[in-house]
């Protein structure tokens, strides 16, 4: 199986490794999948409070370069985001960008998870409600 | 100079040494007959050259010529020991003993056995990948009719104790037989000092062609016999109809004299590089050996490097270095390999594990390059990794309730 050339750039340059200090209040951190599955990711975001946009994003993922790839696009996409807009990124979104095959969509899936829970993790350290989610389909 | 790129996935199959498509070629043209043409000369030339073959795979083996089946590979050879001793011996027993990291090829072929009414018991190995041999001698009872149990594993190269398997089976008058097809050639093999009643191995694991390989049937002491899997024209004593595959076969034949000849010197040359690409590898922080390093496969290193997935790591350099990884996201299922879940491995681990098959053309070059490679990527990924950056924070991995998925 060959991979796309996004997926291979984004592996070598990967954009926006790091980590955010996650005890500041407007820093939400989302961490999904499990070690025993062969992939966990680790998503970050910075918000201003003010205006309620994503300033910053940071992720670090142990897994396949589809994985790696599906959580440096998406941090790309969330800076400069606001969280509204955020939560419309869909996983084919990024299935489509990167030219994920079918057996790499759940990377897709679990990129999409990271935000979410990110956003959560942001909301629930600012008194605001959780957002409830469906059940993702894939995995 | 540098060759690039470097083939280390000699354990899934071996380039083709020069000198054996050499004596294959001849085979495919001017000498094309079929050796059971018995009224002309070529295929009185095609026998010949089989007969040849024959012996020259039967004399790695310390075999007897006549003892050889050739059949289309191993995977043949394994279906062709397991169902034809399951039918042959129906009057004596059902009942087959194997061992849970077998090849699929063993195992799916148990798993017919079982829906064709036999019983099969899969041992257990212990961390090393060794079976137990007091379990294997408490599993025999009287319906038992064979033992099947690998000479060398696939996967981590662990060796069995084949002759105190066989010295057991001779015991309990129980069959023996082993799919040696990551040994033979590798590793000093003699089926009558080992006691070896039925072994199948394949050319392709040799540095020689694909679509060839035997089935070893013991003739002597037991004389022991199989039912033909495949019928037809009644070639290879009955055993395996179909006409032979004389090129493939003479390609084995060659292959099979080259490793008698030169498997001291590439063990002593291989094995020295081997060690030297574990070792240094080994110097990165969490980096852990699978199976045992003692009874081992001279060709062969899996290492798990932890916090860090094996296909990820393989996408550092696999434009230039060929090798394997346990790594569920390498295989169809999702699911990591099952070998080294035998040995008690986390699937974590499993995830994290690289498998490097060094061979006759590998160079201390490209060893040092792979040392390099692997090296920046483990580090450069660790970078990348939540979980290492959580093991060095001392948060333990296994307190934290992931979500499943």
């Amino acid at each position: 199986m060959a991979y796309s050339d996004k997926v291979i750039d984004h592996y070598q340059n990967p954009k926006n490794v790091g980590t955010l200090d996650k005890s500041q209040k407007n820093v939400g951190t989302g961490l999904v999948g499990a070690p025993e599955c062969g992939d966990v990711m680790r998503l970050q975001i910075q918000v201003d409070e003010a205006t309620g946009m994503i300033t910053d994003a940071k992720f670090k993922t142990f897994g396949c370069g589809s994985a790696i790839a599906s959580s440096s696009l998406a941090t790309e996409w969330l800076k400069g985001k606001s969280i509204d807009d955020a939560l419309k990124i869909d996983n084919m979104d990024i299935v489509e960008e990167l030219n994920l095959p079918p057996v790499k969509i759940h990377c897709s899936v679990l990129a999409e998870d990271a935000i979410k829970s990110a956003i959560n993790d942001y909301r629930a350290k600012n008194g605001m409600e959780q957002i409830k989610f469906e059940e993702s389909v894939v995995h | 100079m540098l060759k690039l790129p470097v083939y280390l996935d000699n354990n899934a199959t071996t380039p083709m040494d020069p000198r054996v498509l050499e004596a294959m070629l001849p085979y495919f043209t001017t000498h094309f007959g079929n050796a059971a043409s018995r009224n002309h000369p070529f295929g009185w030339e095609a026998e010949e050259a089989v007969d040849l073959a024959r012996e020259q795979v039967a004399k790695l083996i310390g075999a007897d010529p006549k003892e050889i089946i050739f059949t289309s590979g191993a995977t043949e050879a394994d279906n062709l020991a397991i169902k034809g001793v399951f039918e042959m011996y129906a009057t004596k027993g059902n009942h087959i003993i194997t061992a849970t990291t077998e090849h699929k090829a063993v195992l799916d072929t148990c798993r017919h056995i079982e829906k064709l009414g036999g019983e099969v018991t899969y041992l257990e190995v212990n961390a090393e990948g060794l079976i137990n041999l007091k379990e294997l001698e408490a599993a025999i009872k009287p319906t038992t009719i064979l033992i099947a149990i690998m000479y060398a594993n696939n996967e981590i190269g662990t060796i069995q104790p084949v002759r105190e398997i066989s010295a057991i089976a001779k015991k309990h008058g129980v069959l023996f037989f082993s799919d040696a097809v990551q040994a033979v050639g590798k590793v000093p093999v003699d089926v009558n000092k080992d006691g070896i009643d039925l072994m199948a191995f394949t050319a392709h694991k040799m540095y020689g062609p694909k679509g060839v390989g035997a089935l070893y049937v013991r003739r002597k002491n037991p004389r022991v016999k199989v039912t033909a899997q495949i019928d037809g024209g009644g070639h290879e004593r009955a055993m395996r109809s179909g006409t032979l595959n004389v090129p493939g076969i003479v390609g084995f034949g060659k292959a099979c004299e080259l490793c008698m000849q030169e498997m001291e010197s590439d063990t002593k040359r291989i094995s020295r590089m081997r060690d030297k690409l574990e070792t240094e590898l080994l110097k990165l922080e969490e980096a852990y050996v699978n199976g045992s390093k003692e009874h081992r496969l001279p060709h062969v290193t899996n290492i798990s490097f932890k916090y860090v997935e094996g296909e990820g790591l393989m996408m550092g350099f696999n434009k230039n270095i060929a090798l394997s990884s346990g790594s569920a996201c390498t295989s169809a299922s999702l699911e990591p390999s099952y070998v080294l879940k035998a040995l008690g491995l986390g699937d974590d681990l499993a995830h994290s594990s690289l498998r490097f098959g060094l061979g006759r053309f590998t160079d201390e070059e490209q060893i040092d390059y792979t040392i390099e490679q692997v090296s920046n990527t483990v580090l450069k990924l660790r970078e990348m990794s939540p979980l290492w950056e959580m093991w060095k924070e001392g948060i333990d991995l296994d307190k934290i309730e992931w979500a499943a998925h």
